[in-house]
């Protein structure tokens, strides 16, 4: 313990992927430290050893030394090469899920992220995981490009539109661990933020019971609201009234909206079915079309429920 | 006196002549009015006109850079908006890119130094220059129109399908701007590479060639092997976003790592694009103030040329985290420590060039040492962001964003400012305040660390960039930084407060006042239209500095002008001499 630059890395959760990467990272610090006090002494002390005394200062023709050359080009070859070797190991290890690890699916998209559980259960930009168990998560966007960042865990993986990818990770520790989009996605990116809530295997067990099958209690109302949570909607629509991205959910049932095309619209069934599936068709005055179209994400019903929702929001 | 040829060289009999001290005529006088600057097809006015361009978006881009600063004062809004915050950081990286980075030292300085260099009149193919110099205006007029539109949020890198989203037609008229902005930087490259090759001066052989030149000589080959790509991705993107072919975006069938291929295959040899002419000022600059030969001619000039022809192949550095096949991952990590080794090499030649050297630390040179001890920084990181492991964690953080600055304005900007200084005299006829060019430089070397250091703290903690927002553990680095960025703005202010009194002034600058052997120093300050007198013949190499101030003078054909004779003349002195 206690190395030159350790101040730079953040706490280390999750030895299994971060140790290889901790201790590159120290060493190529270290390494370089080393050269660049070298050439920082040379550079001042030349400058002062042999700073000018006249305009007739003469100097000796020194054109090249083979010696010289071949030493500076391949002693550091071999370093890089050492760095490259050692770098390889610890990115095969990242790649390198194990046979075992608990699989939970994650989506990204503007500007949150949708996680879900083998029973079902289902969270919003929180990540339950299991404490000392090799998790795998298995990502993909519903829109632009994403990348999911965990500083503490030292992995990141983009998030595509078209294809499936994965990270995986053991957290030694009972606490939370921040998630970062690290993929410029637009207004909101820097707010695409969630937290890996690590609970004991018991517990993580009992939560999981607990959440599971979510929406189901049957009512509309309770169940708009759960998709409206879990789909990430107050990104942009508030529902207490406060300007956003998109137009506040407060009070919107049956408000007439000017459209950006000079038209107006009454907010009911039909105007809300359209900006769910098709958000460009009809753009509130103000905002700006960025919304990602949920046709094929959500279903009738869902929309059903999400409608009887908005009509309690006043 | 007659040339005696034998097999292989031809023997040209040449005496000896210095350019007068007070010339009453220069490329200034000669030519004068709006429309004779307009229409100029004069390497150095075009130079120049280039040089007040790349200014003008510099000073624009630098200022946004102080805006961004000053919104990252806080956590959460300072004072504007996200969306604006976006295009302010878009506009901030594609202009320093395209505009500023890209031309400034071979289109603004080279075009000005390099037919001097060679003992030639002008470039080339002179009425191509000044068609690449408003290409370049065209381009950047597009730019403009894209931002009048609305501006635009993708970051300079416009990665789909986030580019091929929502409002895309901005996208289409900046990318365009960027697409004319290509050809300027094509045109630019091919009227060196045949300058080079064909115009030198008699005497002029490949290894009295300066260094600078063969910096410019594989920058341009960059430029033309590398540019044609950036069109290509560009006009693909346009025709998925006119016509509504899938070649990017998923939703159309497109591949989106696709596009990040396309985008690196040219953007990051033109990194190499915008170091390397610096390179080459590094080396002119640093043996004028040491006085001294510089150490490891061909291990500088070839490797210019290892870095031109590695770097087409570490493309893929840019995108571990991309999904991008784990194949491709492990050989571009692996070429990209390739690349280093050339870099390394350069260093080491330079501080060598010191040893036993007569230094005079004038501002010039101040700038080379900052641009070794930050340029070293920039290259260590990037080492750092090299190792496969290390680059999954730091990629896409703050880390990146300081490691780019330190070799970009560490690098590029460090160099730019040492030509612009070293050359002052000769281009502008006039001295700048050493002074205050001391205490600017000073300025620059503790706001720049200021600025960018805790970045690289912050970055390994896990601060993500192109954030509007961020959490607050960060707060401490970020201020540091904003006000690192003040310092440096202050510095620049200075730089062009002396720069333009120095102009105002009616003091008259030596015609050498550095005593620099190199042959541009050897034309009267400013120089006259057509650079010499009469076309030098080149009896000396171009840092013999062993050699008496009094030994440099330009040869003169004696018989017939060394014209029509290969390049490869031994020089055969009379004895009368001229001077």
């Amino acid at each position: 313990m206690g190395r030159l630059f350790d101040f730079m890395l953040p706490e280390n959760m999750s030895p299994l992927t971060a140790d290889y990467t901790d201790g590159l990272f120290h060493f190529i610090n270290e390494a370089s430290t080393i050269v660049l006090v070298g050439i920082t002494i040379a550079l001042i002390y030349f400058a002062i050893r042999y700073r000018r005394k006249s305009s007739d200062d003469k100097t000796p023709v020194i054109t090249h030394n083979n010696k010289l050359e071949i030493t500076w080009s391949v002693i550091p070859l071999f370093i890089t090469l050492i760095i490259f070797s050692w770098g390889y190991k610890g990115w095969l290890n990242l790649k390198a899920v194990p046979d075992d690890a608990y699989e939970i699916h994650v989506t990204g998209f503007k500007w949150n992220w949708a996680v879900s559980y083998e029973n079902g259960a289902q969270t919003l930009n929180e990540i339950h995981v299991p404490q000392g168990t090799p998790v795998k998560l298995v990502m993909k966007s519903r829109d632009v490009l994403h990348s999911f960042f965990v500083p503490d865990y030292r992995v990141k993986q983009d998030v595509l539109p078209n294809r499936y990818t994965y990270v995986w990770f053991q957290a030694e520790e009972v606490g939370e661990s921040q998630v970062f989009c690290t993929e410029y996605c637009g207004t909101s990116h820097s707010n695409m933020l969630a937290k890996v809530i690590v609970h004991e295997p018991d517990d993580f067990k009992n939560w999981l019971e607990m959440n599971g099958g979510a929406g189901g209690s049957g009512d509309p109302v309770e169940a708009g609201k759960e998709l409206v949570n879990l789909n990430g909607c107050q990104a942009c629509h508030s529902v207490d009234g406060t300007p956003g991205i998109g137009p506040s959910f407060k009070g919107i049932w049956g408000k007439e909206e000017s459209l950006a095309d000079g038209s107006t619209v009454t907010v009911d069934e039909n105007y809300v079915r359209e900006s769910i599936l098709n958000p460009g068709a009809k753009i509130v005055a103000g905002h700006d079309n960025v919304m990602t179209p949920y046709e094929g994400i959500l279903s009738d019903e869902d929309i059903t429920n999400i409608i009887e929702y908005l009509k309690t929001i006043e | 006196m007659e040339a005696v040829k034998t097999s292989e060289k031809t023997t040209l009999q040449v005496k000896r002549f210095k350019p007068s001290e007070n010339p009453t005529t220069n490329f200034f006088t000669e030519e004068r009015g709006l429309k004779a600057w307009l229409t100029t097809v004069d390497h150095k006015k075009i130079g120049l006109m280039y040089l007040g361009a790349v200014a003008f978006f510099f000073a624009l881009a630098g200022f946004l850079a102080i805006a961004l600063r000053t919104e990252l004062w806080t956590p959460a809004k300072t004072f504007i908006e996200a969306d604006t915050y976006n295009k302010l950081f878009t506009l901030h990286g594609a202009m320093m890119v395209f505009f500023v980075l890209v031309p400034s030292i071979p289109a603004a300085l080279g075009n000005f130094i390099l037919p001097m260099q060679l003992g030639a009149k002008d470039v080339a193919f002179p009425r191509l220059n000044l068609a690449s110099f408003y290409i370049y205006l065209i381009g950047a007029v597009f730019t403009f129109i894209a931002l009048f539109m609305g501006g635009f949020d993708t970051g300079w890198t416009f990665y789909t399908p986030y580019s091929s989203d929502g409002d895309s037609a901005t996208v289409i008229w900046v990318t365009l701007g960027v697409f004319i902005l290509g050809f300027s930087s094509i045109l630019t490259s091919t009227n060196f590479m045949t300058t080079i090759h064909k115009l030198r001066a008699p005497g002029i052989t490949w290894d009295k060639l300066p260094l600078n030149i063969w910096a410019l000589y594989a920058t341009s080959i960059i430029q033309i092997l590398a540019t044609p790509v950036l069109a290509i991705t560009i006009l693909l993107l346009s025709l998925e976003n006119i016509m509504d072919i899938g070649i990017f975006d998923p939703a159309k069938g497109g591949d989106p790592v696709l596009y990040q291929h396309f985008f690196w295959f040219y953007s990051h040899p033109a990194v190499y694009i915008m170091i390397v002419p610096g390179f080459g000022i590094i080396s002119e600059v640093i043996t004028t103030f040491s006085k001294k030969t510089i150490f490891g001619y061909w291990a500088i000039a070839l490797s210019s040329l290892a870095i031109a022809f590695i770097g087409f192949l570490v493309w893929g550095h840019h995108m571990f985290t991309s999904g991008q096949s784990p194949v491709a991952t492990t050989i571009f990590s692996f070429l990209t420590f390739l690349v280093g080794i050339p870099t390394g090499i350069k260093i080491f030649n330079w501080v060598a060039t010191l040893y036993k050297g007569s230094i005079d630390m004038k501002t010039p040179m101040l700038y080379v040492f900052i641009f070794l001890f930050l340029f070293s920084i920039g290259g260590f990181t990037g080492i750092m962001l090299g190792a496969l492991s290390v680059n999954i964690h730091l990629h896409d953080t703050y880390y990146v964003v300081a490691h780019f600055h330190y070799v970009m304005m560490g690098g590029t900007l460090m160099a730019l400012l040492a030509g612009l200084h070293y050359w002052w005299p000769k281009m502008t006829g006039k001295m700048y305040n050493e002074t205050l060019g001391k205490v600017a430089a000073t300025l620059i070397f503790i706001g720049f660390n200021m600025t960018f250091l805790p970045q690289f703290v912050m970055g390994a903690q896990g601060m993500p960039r192109r954030y509007y927002n961020y959490i607050d553990q960060f707060t401490p680095f970020h201020q540091t930084s904003t006000v690192g960025s003040y310092v440096l703005g202050v510095a620049f202010l200075i730089i062009l407060y002396y720069l333009v009194k120095s102009l105002m002034s009616d003091e008259k600058a030596p015609a050498n006042p550095w005593e620099s052997r190199g042959l541009e120093w050897q034309s009267t300050s400013p120089p006259d239209l057509h650079n010499f007198d009469h076309t030098p013949v080149v009896i000396n190499k171009p840092y013999d500095y062993h050699r008496p101030m009094e030994e440099f003078q330009l040869g003169l054909a004696v018989e017939h002008n060394g014209h029509g004779e290969a390049h490869d003349v031994d020089v055969k002195e009379t004895e009368q001499e001229n001077s």
